[in-house]
């Protein structure tokens, strides 16, 4: 296998997300793992690849890849691939890489397999395990032709360090012209207000069912007794109830809290994602089919208004006691 | 002289992107290892926001055209009259024996072939099959038309010929502009798709549906369905045990029952 590892960043740190792909690349342990940086100002990065796992980093630095953009990202892996003779192309998942993954699939008319939970070396042949229809099925898939190409699911794997370094070879770029014909005008830059709930151990996430803004109290209140962050479903964020830091799911964080308690949640799959890979999740919906109830541990149908702050007073109690 | 309108303002040739999905519980055959498609389907509920944004910007404009391109059996028609009456002008439904099992490879050739003979001005898809739960595509298509691609759009406005789109990442809002033609993918959170009315209901009925075979389109039969495809499916299995589920209906006690759930389970 010739692995080349898309390495996405934010500001001067490599995501967690691609990092723990770019170790699962290594642990296969099957030919050679590269990964690949393209950006601008992005050279100081490759220290951290070569941490977890990439002997060799391309790095594609260059004014017109500032902004993360799909297109342009498209041309470098492309270029990359045919040049390389790389065989292997993984992406662990996000806005950006699925983009970039399905362009590249196009360009190449190279196999893409998406949302995969893992991936396995199989009597020499990779094999990728892809949850479907709602997780009720595992599907082993696979590829017919190279290059092989794979996105994660994020959370898939974490980083694992291996103490390596990286011999960084530089890429030379040349764009398409339609590559460059979507610009950025605004880029994101995120408000950081108090500690990130990523790294939270218990979550306390609101949705729509609240029924307002004003209703967050009850949450904050929960997850204050629980010593807890509060998260926020889409819906809500787009509503203006919540600040969009919060916000869990597809476009939003993706948390693995040992405990995750949705209020008022639906469990569309954009939010799913965002928060499946949690130790515990316990859910209160009003309504009895709501999709939340299928990947709970504990799934409570009732109204939120009454069951949290109930549970808050008795937490509070429990606690001091 | 009389300078008419549609010189003036920009007659806008949207196509929207739609699926067929199965509605209700989806099951995978385990002879074809793939989606079962033989019981009733839906229009993808994603779509439908895509459709409504294709309205909405035909409407802004005054004229232009609003046209659905599919692929999928023949009974996707049914889903595609549902968009239809929603207000979109006709329909175009890629329907071949040959197409089904396609991959992404296969998929995106098919629909940029069928786009390439529209020429719109835009196109655009919802955020995800509800089936597959696929959110590739449109990149995929954009690649082939040699088109800009922008996803996760929640808020579209159009003027003289360049689109301002804002949209969500997992690190906020960006405002990203592109010229026109360009590939747009719309999230759920863009806007609320209206219901059709009684008349766009009757109407939709007499709205062009046309169905087109694979070779209409030039597509190689080497480079539709299993044949053309790039992916395959090994086996399927079952998942790995999530652990026991409970489920309770709140009586009162509900409060009670979590908070015993979590001391069992060292969680407070």
């Amino acid at each position: 296998m010739k692995a080349l590892v898309f390495l996405e960043h934010h500001g001067d740190e490599l995501l967690k997300g691609s990092l723990g792909v770019l170790s699962k690349a290594a642990a296969i342990g099957d030919g050679e793992v590269a990964g690949v940086v393209i950006g601008s100002g992005v050279r100081g990065l490759a220290d951290q690849a070569g941490k977890f796992g990439a002997a060799k980093l391309y790095v594609a630095d260059d004014a017109q890849l500032e902004a993360p953009l799909p297109q342009p990202r498209i041309d470098v892996l492309a270029q990359l691939v045919r040049e390389k003779g790389i065989d292997t192309v993984l992406f662990g998942n996000s806005v950006l890489a699925a983009d970039v993954a399905a362009g590249l699939a196009a360009r190449l008319d190279a196999g893409l397999n998406w949302d995969l939970a893992d991936i396995v070396l199989q009597d020499g042949k990779l094999v990728g395990k892809r949850p479907a229809l709602q997780d009720s099925v595992y599907v082993d898939v696979g590829w017919k032709s190279e290059p092989r190409l794979a996105l994660f699911r994020s959370g898939s794997f974490d980083p694992a360090e291996s103490g390596g370094s990286a011999e960084v070879e530089e890429v030379t770029v040349a764009l398409e012209d339609f590559s460059t014909s979507a610009r950025m005008v605004d880029q994101a830059h995120e408000e950081s207000e108090g500690p990130s709930i990523e790294d939270a151990p218990v979550i306390v996430a609101g949705g729509r069912g609240l029924g307002g803004p004003e209703n967050f109290t009850l949450v904050e209140e929960l997850a204050k007794a629980l010593g807890g962050a509060v998260g926020a479903t889409r819906a809500v964020v787009d509503a203006g109830w919540y600040p969009y830091s919060t916000q869990v799911g597809q476009t939003g964080k993706t948390v693995s809290p040992k405990l995750y308690i949705a209020c008022g949640i639906s469990g569309a799959i954009q939010h799913k994602v965002g928060m499946q890979g949690s130790g515990v999740i316990v859910a209160i919906n009003k309504d009895a089919n709501a999709p939340i109830f299928e990947f709970s541990d504990l799934g409570v149908v009732g109204d939120v208004h009454e069951v949290v702050p109930k549970l808050t007073g008795l937490v509070k109690a429990r606690r001091a006691g | 002289m009389q300078v008419s309108l549609s010189r003036v303002l920009p007659l806008m040739k949207i196509a929207v992107c739609v699926k067929q999905v199965p509605e209700g519980n989806s099951r995978i055959d385990p002879g074809t290892k793939r989606l079962d498609r033989s019981g009733e389907g839906a229009l993808n509920g994603f779509d439908a926001n895509a459709v409504e944004e294709a309205l909405r910007l035909r409407d802004a404009t005054g004229e232009g055209e609003v046209v659905l391109v599919s692929l999928g059996p023949a009974k996707a028609q049914d889903a595609l009259r549902k968009a239809l009456a929603m207000g979109a002008d006709r329909a175009v439904l890629v329907s071949d024996e040959a197409a089904a099992g396609s991959d992404l490879v296969a998929t995106s050739y098919a629909l940029a072939k069928a786009l390439e003979r529209e020429g719109a001005d835009l196109i655009l898809f919802g955020q995800q099959a509800a089936d597959s739960d696929g959110a590739v595509l449109w990149a995929a298509v954009a690649d082939r038309l040699r088109l800009p691609v922008v996803s996760q759009a929640s808020e579209v406005t159009q003027a003289a010929g360049t689109l301002t789109v804002k949209r969500q990442t997992e690190f906020g809002y960006d405002v990203i502009e592109t010229p026109l033609p360009a590939v747009v993918a719309v999230s759920d959170a863009v806007n609320e798709p209206r219901y059709p009315s009684l008349k766009g209901i009757m109407g939709a009925k007499s709205k062009p549906q046309e169905t087109v075979s694979l070779s209409d389109l030039g597509v190689e039969s080497d480079r539709a369905g299993e044949e053309g495809s790039r992916t395959e499916v090994y086996a399927l299995n079952d998942p790995p045990p999530r652990g026991e589920s409970r489920k309770i209906e709140d009586d009162g006690n509900a409060a009670q029952a979590i908070l015993d759930f979590l001391v069992e389970k060292r969680l407070v």
